[in-house]
This record gives structure tokens, sequence and C-alpha cells, in this order.
């Protein structure tokens, strides 16, 4: 049985992101196609919300990544700084820009959504504020990395940024929370899908959803595999270069 | 520790530092704010405690790069890094100096500058507790930003966009605390967020400061 450390070789994870590649994108098109056009065509329109409701397929998968995007920078930061496995904090690094772009999405759906139902593109609703601080934390992750020249350096400091970052990314969910609680609308704006959306929309939700996570996989390999190569290749120019 | 203390409040005092600017900075914000909103007594006195707190925090903002960049500079920070003091007393102690020559300031000259803004009757203390509560985790805090950005050329503007999604939480209780104390509402779950926060970051970010210190002097 081979390890799961095995991949910390950069090599071995090019070779086997290689092989996956290919699948993994495959499948992230075909359920986002099947999953979007289930939603967008082949579901009733709600009895309130009418074709509104319909941006849940992308809204709902967008934050849900947006979230577990950070989730995996935490445990690929932990796994640097304990292991100090190159590949690891590449992958940190190649997930933050997909993690902040889905954040976008989320809060842009989110705003066109509002528009046309709570009539306002922007409220500071604690689910909205966390988003935008969640946000800020993406920006600063990477601007943190490209601020610094040696690669290393840049690697713990991002690693320790994001460990303390998602401390106080909790701690701010939950003071948000508490400074805005009487304005929260419950269910109207339910992450939590699975006890308040019926089944015609959770199947095709469940689609676009895995559809996202298999996009973010794909993304997050294809974007590690290209800062391996790029420093890779840094390195030969730079032996070269002595010569 | 006491005589690095006191080496860093005179440098701060002394050598023209933060001492007087972030005083200057407060002072100047909580001036334009009316000028920006309107002279209505009525609305002012209602955001008079926020005012007051995002004043503070940006004048802290304003002197934190000077906590770490002149002993990096002239190279003190690795002689400071290679003393028997261990790296992290020595950035506690960098975040009290933080705090006592921008921190402390801010708060005795908060309620002065509550009189500008019609601050209510029942708020002074309020304010001046939630300041003097919340003003040296805000230090603590901008100390770990100022760690993580000490090397680079021009951190300035990247130190503002770490440490500012850092400060959301204390800023939420400590303006929190100071509005419920200023309309004489409940304030024991704000003032024990805030302190809960203060005391939290006090006792353990100094080790990610110092860690992240030792990346960057390596």
């Amino acid at each position: 049985m081979a390890s799961i450390w095995e991949y910390a070789n950069p090599v071995k994870f090019i070779r086997t992101t290689d092989r996956l590649l290919p699948w993994i994108s495959v499948a992230a098109v075909a359920c986002l196609a099947v999953g979007l056009v289930w939603g967008f065509f082949f579901t009733p329109e709600d009895y309130r919300q009418g074709s509104t409701v319909k941006i849940i397929y992308l809204h709902v998968p967008a934050a849900l990544m947006a979230i577990n995007a950070w989730l995996m920078m935490l445990v690929a930061s932990l796994v640097w700084i304990v292991r100090r496995h190159h590949v690891s904090a590449l992958a940190a690094r190649a997930a933050a820009p997909v993690g902040a772009v889905m954040t976008l999405i989320a809060l842009a759906t989110g705003a066109i959504w509002g528009q046309p139902m709570w009539g306002t593109w922007w409220a500071w609703d604690p689910r909205l504020t966390s988003f935008l601080i969640l946000f800020l934390f993406y920006l600063g992750y990477m601007a943190l990395w490209e601020a610094i020249e040696n690669d290393d350096t840049a690697a713990d400091l991002t690693a320790i940024l994001c460990l303390v970052g998602s401390v106080f990314a909790l701690l701010s969910r939950y003071a948000v929370l508490f400074w805005n609680q009487g304005l929260h609308q419950g269910a109207s704006l339910s992450m939590d899908a699975e006890e308040n959306v019926a089944d015609v929309f959770w199947y095709p939700l469940l689609v676009c959803m895995a559809g996202f996570i298999l996009l973010f996989v794909a993304l997050v390999f294809l974007r590690t595999q290209t800062e391996i190569r790029a420093r890779r290749m840094r390195a030969l120019i730079a032996r070269e270069g002595a010569y | 520790m006491i005589a690095l203390l006191s080496r860093d409040l005179k440098l701060a005092v002394r050598a023209g530092g933060g001492f007087g600017l972030g005083l200057a900075f407060f002072l100047i914000v909580t001036v334009l704010i009316p000028f920006g909103v309107g002279p209505e007594t009525e609305l002012l006195s209602r955001i008079a405690p926020g005012v007051l707190w995002i004043g503070a925090l940006l004048a802290c903002l304003l002197s934190l790069d000077r906590i770490f960049a002149l002993d990096w500079e002239d190279g003190s920070l690795d002689l400071l890094a290679t003393a028997p003091l261990p790296l992290e007393a020595i950035v506690t102690i960098k975040a009290a100096a933080h705090w006592l020559t921008t921190g402390l300031p801010l708060v005795l000259a908060a309620p002065a500058l509550g009189v500008l803004l019609s601050l209510p009757q029942g708020a002074y203390l309020w304010v001046l507790v939630s300041l003097a509560l919340g003003t040296p985790a805000l230090s603590v805090i901008g100390t770990f930003g100022a760690a993580l950005t000490v090397g680079l050329k021009r951190g300035g503007l990247l130190l503002s966009l770490l440490v500012l999604p850092l400060y959301v939480p204390t800023l939420i209780f400590g303006a929190e605390l100071a509005r419920r104390g200023a309309a004489g509402l409940e304030v024991e779950a704000p003032l024990l967020m805030l302190a809960g926060i203060s005391f939290g970051t006090l006792a353990l970010l100094p080790f990610a400061s110092a860690a992240v210190l030792r990346i960057n002097l390596r």
C-alpha cells in the first residue's frame, strides 16, 4: 500500500496527476453541464421566487468551495510546516486564487439574486459580511506570496498567515453573527439546502456541487503542476547562468 | 526586558517616532468626520463611539511598520534575536512599547475628542473601557503583521492588507461595547468577548510573531 507521502515527490505528483487530470476534467465538465442544464431548464420555477431561484446552482456550489478551498489551504499549510514537502506549499499557493474566485462568484451571484429578491445588491448580513472578510483574507494571502522573493520564506510565512488567519476568520464569523443578529434572515438565504429545498431542486444542485468540487480539484492539480514546472525551470535557468 | 522596553519607549518619544503621529492622526480623523457627515448633534452622538474606534484603529495601523523596521535596518533586530531573551518575549515587549506610545495616548485622548463629537454623557466610561481593553489587541495583532512584512521594501500597503481583516473581530466587539454602553444596553457579552480577544491574542499571538520573525531573520 503506497503511502500518501509518496506524492510529496514532485515527479511522482506530476506523473500521477497527469494521469488523473483528463478524467477529472471530463468528469467536472460533464457534471457541470448536466447539473446546470438540468437545473436551468428542467426544474420547475419556484412559486415565490420565479426563475431567480435557479442562480442557486452557481451560488451554493461556489460558496461551498470558497470555504473548502481555505480548509484545503489550511491542511496543506500544516503539512508544509510539519513535514516540509514543497508540493504541499505549492498546492496551497495554487488553491488560493481559485478559492478567491469562488468567493467572488458566490458574492456576485448572491448580489444578482438579492437585487430582485431583497431589493438590494448588498446588505450587511452576517453571511455576506463573513464572505467579504474571507475574500479579504484570500487577497492578503496571495499578496504575501507575491511580495516575498525567497520561495521557502514565502511558503513559511504564508503558511503561518493561513493558520493565524483561519483562527481570526472563525472569530470574525462569530463576531459578525453577534454584531448583526437582528437582521439575519434565516431560511430565505440558508445554505443548509438539505433542509428547505425540495428534491426537484436538490438533485441537480448535488450534481452541480460535485461538478464544482471536481473543477476545483482539476484546477488545483493543474496550477500545482504549473508551479512545480515554473520552479524547476527557474532552477534550470539559474544553473545555466552559473556556467 | 525592562531595559528593552525603556529603550523602545525612549526611541519612540525622542526620535520623532510614532508617538505624536498616531495621536495627531486620530485628532484629524475625528475633526474631519463632522465635515463629512454634517454637524447635526444627534447624528454625531449616534456615530461617535464607532468613529472613535475607527480613528483609533487607523491611528494604530499608521505606526505599525515602525515596530520592527528601524531595528531591522540598523541590524539591532539580529542582535536582539541572538540575545538570551527569548524572541517571544522581545515581540511582546515590542507590542507593549507600541501600545504605550500609540494605544495608551489614544485611549486618553478619546474622551476629549468625544466632546467634539458630542458623545452622550453615559458613553464616556464605555468608550474609555472598550478602547483600553481593545487597543492592546490591536497592538499585538499589528506586531504579528509587522513581523510578517519586516523584510519587505515597501511593506506598508501589504501590512494594512494583512492586518485589517485580522482587526475585524476586535473592532466589532469594541465598537459594539462602546455603542451598547452609550445606549445604556446590556454590555456583558461584548465586554467579555473583547477581553477574551485581548488576552487571548496577548497570550498566543507572540508565539506566531516570533516564529514569523525567526523565518524572516533566517
